[in-house]
């Protein structure tokens, strides 16, 4: 079900890049395929009523969450950042130059 | 070589990684204060890069695979990185463009302000693709994977003009969205396996059989990396991002990105860890020669230079696919050759491109004429790759293509053999116009001024030649069997990659 969620959230984030026309919410678009992918990751890794992975000497280990894919997606996030700060800075210098967000409008490159 | 450097060789390994990223750091650091200090240190970060490469090789003779544990953990648990034949036949072709590339922009960056960003960008670009070679672990593949891409597209935008800018934040949006799918298919597979490390994936995907989960992966890693190859259905970015970068970034971008990013890790993951199937192997020749078919046509009618180039780009990494995909000894052989080939020789036109641009400044070609009266260097050059391209003997694209296309006969694939001698003839009509349009005919009176390029731009443009009209001689038995056979033998060992790494940690 909740890996039904992870899906539904995915299709919102490219049908967002597809079919919208302003830079900006294509580039959300980008931000929630992104989320959705690492919720998907980080689910996969939870085990229900797990406790955190911390070991201590006087407790067994019985029902413990997988550390390895929250470890993955803070750098899959840190990634995440890195693309969308760079898009938005191109985005910005996109309409000094075109003056317009709207995607139709800037089309120099075709062929 | 001495024995007593031996026990230090897996050591290597981490410094294909840690020279370009330490250089982009120190160059960043340094290169606004110092003037030419960010030239000469790039220039002998990529000249000690292309010697560590060649050393690989030795190595590899020696010793076999090698793996460097990094941190001292022992690889199913921790990361670990694989030296293998394939992979130094990968270093050697990444880093001898990223040389000559480097020499190039001494002069030709001048156009631009601020070079040490420039170099900067491409050194982490060059830390990312050496990454993606060298690691043996798929989380590590996939962070390699986004530097080298991150940095491309900042170098799309680098002149930040209107058609750069564009370019870049298209490819940016499609780079972005290949690696979440990326991403995705290393997550069920983390599920599936519950682990990242290639060799172990590989020894417990061949331990069962293949299961649905193992071909939905498939298909996202094949929409992943075959948008970083720009295989055709995916590869609309490509003729608008490699054009508007500066020609260096160009050469690279075209030459070994698509590459190292693309190919090499679609040939390593579904060869060595995903196990190679009937239908992957099929779905693999039929993009190859729909990307070989629709590239070459796009070319045909194009004015911009840099554009004709991009699209054979096209056309000729659906060469390299085709021969890959094909999954016999022959056909790996010969779509890894072309692949060392299309490096050579594409970064070469974008190179001479660029020297067109560099002199008259602008890329359509009706607009030149003659030149090769003014620039003898950069037009005979520019022969010699267009020769290469179209398959010429005895230049070295003639030889790849005659392997794929003959892999091909003896596969009894005939319609696709047909295709390939097809576009190669297409591909030649198409450089034959360049040839005509560019460096022949009537020299235009307006262009009666200009003078041929500085010297560290003509010297990489004549090495790169020279290089194509000997690298035929790869395939003399001796030399083949050293470095090509080598590499061709990695890919078709499929799941034995598991047990050489496991084998050499012993």
């Amino acid at each position: 079900m909740i890996y039904l969620m992870c899906l539904i959230l995915f299709s919102i984030g490219i049908y967002c890049i597809l079919v919208k026309r302003n830079l900006i919410k294509i580039i959300i678009g980008i931000g929630i395929v992104e989320y959705a992918v690492n919720l998907f990751f980080i689910l996969l890794g939870y085990r229900a009523g797990g406790r955190a992975p911390i070991l201590d000497e006087k407790q067994v280990v019985q029902n413990m969450v997988d550390p390895l894919p929250q470890a993955l997606i803070l750098t899959a996030i840190v990634i995440g950042l890195a693309v969308t700060v760079l898009i938005v800075s191109i985005a910005v210098r996109i309409y000094e130059k075109y003056g317009t967000f709207d995607i139709t409008k800037i089309r120099r490159l075709r062929g | 070589m001495n024995m007593a450097l031996l026990p230090l060789t897996p050591n290597l390994l981490p410094l294909f990684v840690a020279i370009p990223l330490g250089s982009a750091f120190i160059v960043s650091l340094l290169g606004k204060k110092l003037r030419g200090f960010s030239d000469t240190f790039s220039n002998l970060a990529t000249f000690s890069l292309f010697c560590f490469s060649l050393l690989s090789l030795l190595l590899i003779k020696r010793l076999g695979t090698v793996v460097y544990k990094v941190g001292g953990w022992i690889p199913p648990i921790g990361i670990c990185m694989v030296l293998d034949s394939l992979t130094s036949f990968m270093l050697i072709t990444v880093n001898l463009i990223a040389f000559l590339v480097t020499i190039y922009s001494i002069s030709y960056m001048e156009r631009y302000t601020d070079k040490w960003k420039f170099y900067t960008l491409f050194l982490l670009m060059l830390a990312g693709m050496n990454g993606v070679i060298v690691t043996g672990d798929l989380f590590n593949l996939f962070v390699f994977l986004e530097i080298g891409s991150i940095s491309s597209y900042a170098l799309v935008a680098y002149g930040v003009e209107h058609e750069e800018l564009e370019a870049s934040f298209k490819y940016t949006v499609m780079g972005s969205i290949a690696s979440s799918f990326i991403l995705l298919g290393i997550a069920l597979l983390y599920s599936y396996t519950s682990s990242l490390n290639m060799a172990d994936i590989s020894r417990t995907l061949a331990q069962g059989k293949g299961s649905q989960v193992v071909f939905f992966v498939s298909v996202l890693f094949l929409m992943g990396f075959g948008l970083k190859a720009a295989l055709v259905p995916f590869h609309a970015w490509l003729p608008d991002a490699h054009p508007s970068a500066p020609a260096p970034i160009s050469a690279m971008l075209s030459g070994v990105l698509i590459k190292a990013l693309g190919v090499y890790a679609l040939a390593r993951i579904f060869f060595n860890v995903l196990g190679m199937t009937a239908i992957l192997s099929s779905i693999l020749m039929v993009l190859g020669t729909v990307s070989m078919i629709v590239g070459v046509f796009l070319a045909l009618g194009q004015w911009d230079f840099k554009r004709l180039l991009a699209y054979h780009s096209i056309s000729q990494v659906g060469y390299v696919i085709l021969g890959i995909g094909l999954g016999s000894p022959l056909g790996i052989l010969g779509g890894l050759f072309h692949l060392f080939n299309h490096s050579v020789f594409k970064s070469l036109l974008f190179l001479n491109a660029g020297s067109v641009a560099y002199s008259i400044d602008t890329r359509n070609l009706q607009e030149m004429g003659g030149l090769k009266e003014k620039m003898p260097v950069t037009g005979n050059t520019c022969l010699m790759a267009s020769m290469s391209i179209a398959g010429v003997p005895p230049f070295n694209g003639f030889w790849s293509k005659l392997i794929i296309i003959i892999a091909c006969i003896q596969a009894r694939h005939f319609v696709y053999a047909f295709w390939a001698s097809l576009v190669s003839i297409m591909t030649l009509a198409s450089f034959t116009k360049v040839q005509r349009y560019a460096f022949f005919g009537e020299l235009k009176s307006k262009w009666t001024q200009i003078k041929e390029v500085p010297i560290t731009m003509r010297l990489s443009m004549v090495v790169l030649s020279v290089i194509c009209l000997f690298g035929g001689l790869l395939l003399i038995p001796g030399v083949q069997k050293n470095f090509l056979n080598l590499a061709t033998q990695v890919l078709v060992n499929g799941n034995n990659y598991a047990q050489a790494v496991f084998g050499s940690l012993k």
